[in-house]
């Protein structure tokens, strides 16, 4: 194998599996390191630079950064990575003072932002401070999209989207509420620099069923209804409810139901428990408000009585893999299964839908109505024309718009300028000793011991009792602290220097994961084979340096490598030292003329 | 030394023997030894051998003397028995052990001062006895825990950390334990587990008295240009006559040798020693001729590693005692008080 070439930012971003992981690539460790250290506010800023939301996303995200976590792969489960960014939020005190200031002088560019959700405001707050004159539209009075409309109020009170909205508005966004945006033809008309389409993904797909026309009044789709909860329009609903979909808009709606009056509430599901979309920890929520999810069962007929919806009934299925190796859902040939109900709630996906934008208005969509959109500089095939979240790609979440955010702002930014939008900006990295004496580390590298703590949760029969009393309490700052230390500090990296070895065997023997093997180089396949302990996992680099005295190699697994110090403290000569790589992706920044990158 | 115990996280993969134990499972306390010392790697050595032949941690006795190397004790085999005694007189206190309890698998871990100086005697007499035991010298050429004299095995002409010669002639442990009588013996380095870890294996499962001195460079005080024990003189300089594999049942035994590279050496507890020849005609089997091919090596200025003598129908000091099988912790009143029938007739034989 070739010598790892460690100037290449990749290659430490990587072993740092959560923010590698993060769309938004923010650095948890770091703000994790900052939260233990008590530096709430720090660790906020340290969030808010990178992800903009911390406390709706400390809420809400869908946590890539958790499966991808180390910590799961050494021990039973990852770091609360998500929850300990809302401990970030709920502690941080004020941090006005932190925040950038409005530009002092504008560019003389104006940017229009279509949609106040997380991808526009996202654009919004990256530009402003650097002079944009941005203007956002949005057709609800208040900023905040889908997270407003979508997430139910007993995961995220309405308060923490006004604050981080807020943040962003006061950086000089102009906004245009309770304008809904009819024509991109009549955008493009008036003389915006750029436009960004933040729209959201707004239809959710229908179930055309036979008495779906007679029994409409008590079928409803999931995200409409979501949505006239959130703002008060639905205030209660029957009591037996079926929920149809396995996301996590069905478990938003079955346990809004459940609040709202219904006390038989049931989520069915055309897959299998394992292959639904819903993340792991809404459908462990679900179950524990009593909620049974049935899974293998298609819909079949909307069952109704004198025009009133009374049930349904499902056909059971099971999975059967075909000769092409896919995986099917085959009928059992079982009687249907009717179930009992006065409303059904439909939450069987989104669709985008884009009417307000001409067909002839100089965009390009493709078979499946999406509109063409470049994946790294999130331009359409009008160069003046930009997307973002789920308006560019379909559904994601709120940390993948986030990420479009940026990269779209850094696009328009550079577009502005007359660049070439497709040269991005490299990032800013920084590779610093951790080495404070013989055996101290400017880090806490004792491992933590402790298994996952669970967040406290709202009494179930309080929880229950309001849609708006927020169930997940969040970590204290004891429990916060306990969790922060479970971090296996991924960021500062092993740093070897063969030219100091002298290959004595010293952090062979003491690494605890078995993680370092001194041998003959190989071809990468054949070396992952004798390594000291297996190395299966592919995606995991194996770190190579040469140029040792005796023609071996140093091979060093970064799968399970718990950070901890050891080798460089057993090493007699430093060629082992503890680093903390920090990566700063380029973002639109006011001072871009003078900052440098190495 | 680190401040830390290491952590009790392993790697989730990590491979278990036929006792379900970890290689964790044989580690002990975290060494105190200085960043990078030899014997760390031979502590690690210990602990892979007795993983990989899955002994049960409480039947091993782990005994040294005095210094860096019988420091190491306290930093594998935590489960195990251990005596840290007095300065040279670790293989009195294991032959006594050894009387009183052959049940036990006897490890005795020295270093050149504790057994080339102080406990010269000590140990020549544990070899010539015949003890039943695993001795291992880590042997480092200075007296590190007092900060770098040359010790009884630096080599005549090897310079010490300040450039000064040393003038007297070195013992060489290997050659006494030959002439000496014991039936194992072996030298390995620090730096070579892949040697060194075998040897280990072997001499724990031969019965008899097997020794092995352990070439194990001192970070601090011999690891420089003109000591002959540091990493780079000893990985210039080592000359390997075999390389070992210790196979536990005959089942095992697949790979195809050339006819004549490979002598395999079967050991009373069945283990099979493969020995995969590297200098021709080096018989492991011929004493004399052992000590005149070490002489001869050690005069061209090699040291010569590896299995070096093996006599694998030894007998050991309880063969030639006579002693009860028991260990004495299991003699019972029975045994102990035989009754006046017994005593007439031992006092008839005297008469």
């Amino acid at each position: 194998m070739q010598a790892t070439d460690i100037a290449n930012p990749d290659y430490f971003h990587k072993v740092v599996d959560c923010q590698w992981a993060c769309p938004a690539h923010t650095p948890v460790p770091e703000y994790i390191r900052l939260i233990a250290d008590q530096r709430y506010a720090d660790a906020y800023m340290v969030n808010w630079h990178s992800n903009v939301f911390p406390g709706i996303l400390g809420r809400t995200c869908d946590r890539p950064c958790e499966p991808a976590c180390r910590r799961g792969r050494v021990e039973e489960e990852p770091v609360a990575i998500c929850r300990l960014k809302r401990v970030a939020a709920d502690f941080k005190g004020d941090v006005s003072a932190m925040m950038p200031r409005p530009a002092v002088q504008r560019n003389g560019k104006r940017i229009a932002c279509i949609g106040a959700g997380p991808a526009a405001m996202t654009v919004a707050r990256d530009l402003a401070p650097s002079g944009y004159e941005v203007v956002v539209f949005d057709g609800e009075a208040r900023a905040g999209g889908f997270i407003r409309s979508q997430i139910p109020k007993f995961r995220l009170p309405e308060a923490v989207i006004d604050e981080e909205m807020g943040y962003v508005t006061d950086l000089g966004v102009e906004t245009r509420f309770g304008q809904r945006v009819a024509s991109l033809k009549a955008i493009l008309a008036e003389d915006w620099d750029a436009v960004f389409v933040g729209c959201g993904a707004p239809r959710g797909r229908d179930l055309d069923l036979p008495g779906r026309q007679e029994a409409a009044a008590n079928i409803h789709i999931g995200i409409d209804w979501l949505s006239s909860v959130s703002f008060g329009h639905v205030t209660k609903v029957g009591r037996r409810v079926i929920v149809l979909g396995g996301g996590n808009t069905a478990m938003d709606c079955c346990r809004s139901a459940r609040r709202l009056g219904g006390t038989d509430v049931k989520v069915v599901v055309r897959s299998g428990f394992a292959e639904m979309k819903a993340s792991p920890w809404e459908k462990e929520d679900a179950i524990g408000e009593d909620i049974p999810i049935l899974n293998f069962m298609v819909p079949r007929e909307f069952l109704h009585e004198d025009g009133r919806l009374v049930g349904m009934m499902f056909e059971k299925v099971h999975a059967e893999t075909d000769a092409k190796g896919r995986r099917q859902l085959v009928p059992t040939g079982e009687q249907l299964i009717r179930i009992d109900a006065d409303d059904v709630l439909v939450a069987v996906g989104q669709e985008n839908a884009f009417p307000w934008i001409e067909r002839d208005a100089g965009l390009d969509f493709d078979a499946r109505g999406m509109p063409v959109v470049d994946e790294v500089t999130m331009q359409s095939s009008n160069p003046r024309v930009f997307f973002g979240g789920d308006a560019a790609f379909g559904p994601k979440n709120i940390i993948w718009a986030v990420a479009h955010g940026h990269q779209a702002a850094i696009s328009i930014d550079k577009f502005c300028r007359g660049e070439d939008v497709k040269l991005r900006p490299p990032p800013m990295v920084t590779l610093a000793s951790q080495k404070m004496g013989i055996h101290e580390w400017s880090y806490d590298n004792d491992v933590s011991l402790d298994l996952r703590f669970k967040v406290p949760h709202q009494e179930k029969s309080r929880a229950l009792a309001s849609i708006k009393a927020e169930v997940e309490l969040g970590f204290d700052l004891a429990l916060a602290f306990k969790e922060a230390q479970r971090c296996l500090n991924c960021d500062v990296q092993t740093v070897f220097a063969p030219k100091l070895c002298i290959e004595c065997d010293a952090c062979v023997d003491i690494c605890p994961v078995d993680c370092i093997t001194f041998t003959e180089n190989g071809e990468e396949a054949e070396l992952r084979t004798r390594l000291n302990a297996p190395a299966h996992h592919l995606f995991e680099d194996i770190y190579i340096a040469d140029g040792l005295k005796t023609g071996r190699i140093m091979a060093k697994d970064e799968d399970v490598c718990l950070h901890c110090g050891l080798c460089a403290e057993r090493c007699p000569t430093g060629a082992w030292d503890m680093q903390r790589f920090l990566i700063d992706l380029a973002q639109v920044s006011p001072q871009r003329e003078h900052s440098c990158a190495r | 030394m680190t401040y830390l115990p290491k952590p009790r996280l392993h790697h989730p993969e990590l491979p278990r023997n036929d006792l379900g134990f970890t290689r964790r499972d044989y580690e002990g306390a975290i060494s105190t030894l200085c960043a990078g010392c030899g014997h760390d790697s031979i502590s690690a050595a210990i602990i892979h051998a007795c993983f990989e032949l899955s002994l049960p941690p409480h039947r091993i006795a782990k005994l040294s003397g005095i210094g860096c190397s019988s420091k190491t004790p306290t930093y594998f085999l935590g489960n195990s028995h251990g005596f840290n005694s007095v300065h040279g007189r670790m293989p009195s206190v294991l032959t006594g052990a050894n009387l009183a309890n052959r049940d036990l698998i006897y490890l005795g871990v020295s270093g050149d001062g504790d057994s080339a100086s102080i406990g010269l005697g000590q140990f020549a007499h544990a070899m010539r006895r015949g003890v039943n035991m695993t001795y291992i010298v880590e042997n480092n050429g200075v007296y590190g825990l007092t900060k770098g004299q040359f010790s009884a095995t630096a080599d005549r002409g090897a310079k010490n950390k300040s450039g000064v010669a040393n003038n007297d002639e070195a013992i060489d442990l290997v050659s006494m334990a030959l002439q000496l009588g014991a039936t194992f013996i072996g030298r390995g380095f620090s730096g070579d587990k892949t040697q060194l870890v075998p040897l280990i294996k072997a001499a724990l499962s031969h019965r008899g008295a097997a020794f092995i001195d352990v070439v194990s460079p001192c970070v601090a005080f011999n690891n420089h240009a003109g000591s002959t024990k540091s990493f780079d003189y000893v990985r210039e300089h080592n000359e390997a006559v075999n390389f070992l594999d210790v196979i536990l049942s005959r089942a095992e035994i697949v790979t195809e040798y050339a006819p004549g590279s490979v002598r395999e050496v079967t050991q009373h507890d069945g283990s099979v020693l493969r020995l995969r020849k590297l200098a021709e005609d080096y018989d492991v089997s011929d004493r004399i001729a052992a000590c005149a091919y070490l002489q001869h090596r050690h005069a061209a200025g090699e040291i010569v590693t590896g299995l070096l003598y093996v006599d694998p129908e030894a007998e050991e000091m309880h063969d030639y005692l006579g002693t009860a099988i028991e260990p004495l912790n299991g003699l019972m009143e029975a045994e102990l008080c035989p009754g006046a029938g017994a005593l007439a007739k031992v006092n008839a034989g005297l008469r």
